[in-house]
């Protein structure tokens, strides 16, 4: 497969000297692998740490900035980071007023956080982590690693960041990072696979006209497959995913996200199916966001993540900020 | 067994994961995210540095710097689990500059213990564990019937195989390739297999020794 890169082993290291060289506002630690914002943590305020695999960008790096994260640790491609990473991130970000990890839970994320989480309190630096857990796909057993943490993300990093630029307690800025997890819910569909640089051929294959229901972020297979049908079917399934587990109400934010390959146009023919299915149902899109958020690689498809809004969280999700990939209010 | 003997198996497991680097990828891809066999390649190969560049006297410590490495350097669920095996393991063997055949064995249980503890995985459950669980077991078996060291540790290697082959008809229920559910059975575990060669290496570096 073809790919823009100059090396499979030089991806990650190249594209940190390009974020570098493009973004002027983060400083970018190669050799740590650790983005934090130019001017340094600010006294006082909660620091937000957030990290994954490379390979879904905008996540993580692309939401340094005000108003959101303080630090992402990237990891190789779809691969958690290393606990050094995350503690020289901590560390960076520790302005007194504690440290929130937000870990997507897949068990290599929450296992190198955990001990990240370890090293840093053995510094005397208080962390608290939050683990996002927003995708209905994989049904709840007693037994599963439990539910996959994807598009909720953003949006925890996004409000939790707020409340925390709003020099807030970090039993607070948990809180409101653990609500908005609660009130999300997530659902992701492939059209194709995606490649990993190193692997060199796509991680699964799907058929000419097979798609893959309830997929994750890495290129991992999802729990079915089946034809390839039209926008509005492909989208009552995961709505419908998405609503049987918590029911659609009210005043919603709802992200359309393409996982990297889909092209613009089709995700705004997916927003208007997912508007009509929404309203449908008597519920309000009062915010929204459509686009490349968090994505796998150049992998075809979207994930659709709904979050039940308050008029606190809105307010939260409205406040400024200024990160390469959500920037308003300043 | 003394650090040189240790030393000697991290450099031959090193080679046999990177030998099986795609094979291993390609078994990750179909229940993963394709990249255990890298992963580990990449860390094993990080372990050689770091036995280059540091002094090991004891077996203890060849096993806790190479369990630390595979900590900082793999990432994903790899890293801790088989970097906190390595440490238990080594952590178990104290200062002891020769390990007899019963302190390697108290130490792969400490491995598996570890292993068990940060992951919370049991047998059956399509995990590393369904390889090393049996190895131990297989180990401790063979001590008890007097068997030499090489012939104990073919023993458990042969069940550290013979557990990632059991893998194969299991339905995952921890990592990622529990959210495949049922399409998970039919696929032999990456990290099954990744144990089994490790253990395997361990065996052939005892039997070199032997002959």
């Amino acid at each position: 497969m073809k790919k823009l890169i100059n090396s499979p082993d030089s991806v990650v290291t190249d594209a940190l000297a390009g974020v570098a060289a493009a973004h002027p506002g983060l400083a970018v630690d190669i050799e740590n692998k650790v983005i934090t914002r130019a001017g340094g943590p600010t006294p006082g305020k909660v620091g937000l740490v957030s990290g994954g695999g490379s390979g879904h960008e905008p996540l993580h790096g692309g939401f340094v900035g005000y108003g959101m994260l303080d630090a992402a640790c990237p990891g190789e491609v779809f691969t958690s980071p290393v606990p050094d990473q995350m503690l020289v991130a901590t560390r960076a970000v520790n302005a007194g007023a504690g440290v929130l990890h937000i870990v997507k839970n897949y068990t290599g994320d929450v296992l190198n956080f955990e001990m990240a989480a370890e090293l840093a309190q053995d510094d005397g630096i208080e962390v608290v982590p939050v683990v996002v857990n927003d995708d209905v796909a994989v049904q709840d057993s007693l037994y599963t690693a439990g539910r996959r943490g994807v598009g909720a993300t953003v949006f925890v990093e996004k409000i939790a960041g707020a409340l925390a630029e709003r020099g807030a307690p970090i039993a607070d800025v948990a809180a409101v990072a653990a609500e908005v997890n609660e009130r999300s819910r997530s659902f992701g569909v492939a059209l194709t696979s995606c490649t990993v640089p190193a692997a060199g051929k796509p991680t699964f294959e799907l058929g000419e006209n097979e798609i893959e229901l309830g997929i994750g972020i890495h290129g991992e297979p999802g729990r079915h497959r089946g034809p390839l049908t039209p926008a509005r079917e492909v989208v009552a399934v995961a709505l419908d995913a998405v609503n049987s587990d918590l029911p659609v109400s009210g005043d919603v934010l709802v992200m359309v996200n393409g996982m990297g390959g889909t092209p613009l146009i089709e995700l705004y023919v997916i927003y208007n199916e997912v508007h009509k299915y929404i309203t449908g149902k008597g519920a309000r899109i009062t915010r929204n966001l459509v686009g490349n958020y968090i994505t796998s690689l150049e992998m075809q498809g979207f994930s659709v993540t709904v979050c039940q809004l308050t008029d606190a969280l809105t307010e939260l999700w409205d406040a400024a900020v200024d990160t390469p990939a959500l920037r308003w209010g300043r | 067994m003394d650090s040189a003997f240790f030393r000697a198996w991290l450099a031959e497991a090193g080679t046999v994961i990177e030998a099986q680097r795609d094979h291993l990828t390609q078994l990750d891809a179909a229940i993963g995210d394709a990249d255990h066999g890298i992963n580990l390649a990449r860390g094993f190969s990080a372990i050689t540095v770091a036995l280059d560049q540091a002094a090991t006297p004891t077996p203890g410590s060849v096993l806790i710097l190479a369990g630390s490495t595979l900590i900082s350097k793999v990432g994903g669920a790899s890293g801790p689990l088989y970097g906190m095996a390595l440490r238990q393991a080594g952590k178990s063997l104290g200062d002891t500059a020769d390990a007899s055949l019963p302190d390697l064995a108290a130490s792969l249980e400490a491995a598996l213990a570890g292993v068990q503890k940060l992951g919370a995985a049991r047998e059956g459950e399509k995990t590393m564990v369904d390889a090393l669980a049996p190895a131990v077991a297989a180990l401790q078996k063979a001590i008890s019937e007097g068997a030499e060291t090489d012939a104990a540790l073919g023993a458990a290697a042969q069940a550290a195989a013979d557990g990632a082959q059991a893998t194969i008809s299991m339905q995952a229920l921890k990592g990622r390739a529990s959210y495949l559910g049922p399409r998970s059975v039919g696929h032999e575990d990456p990290g099954a297999a990744s144990t089994a060669l490790i253990i395997g290496a361990l065996r052939d570096v005892a039997q070199r020794q032997a002959s």
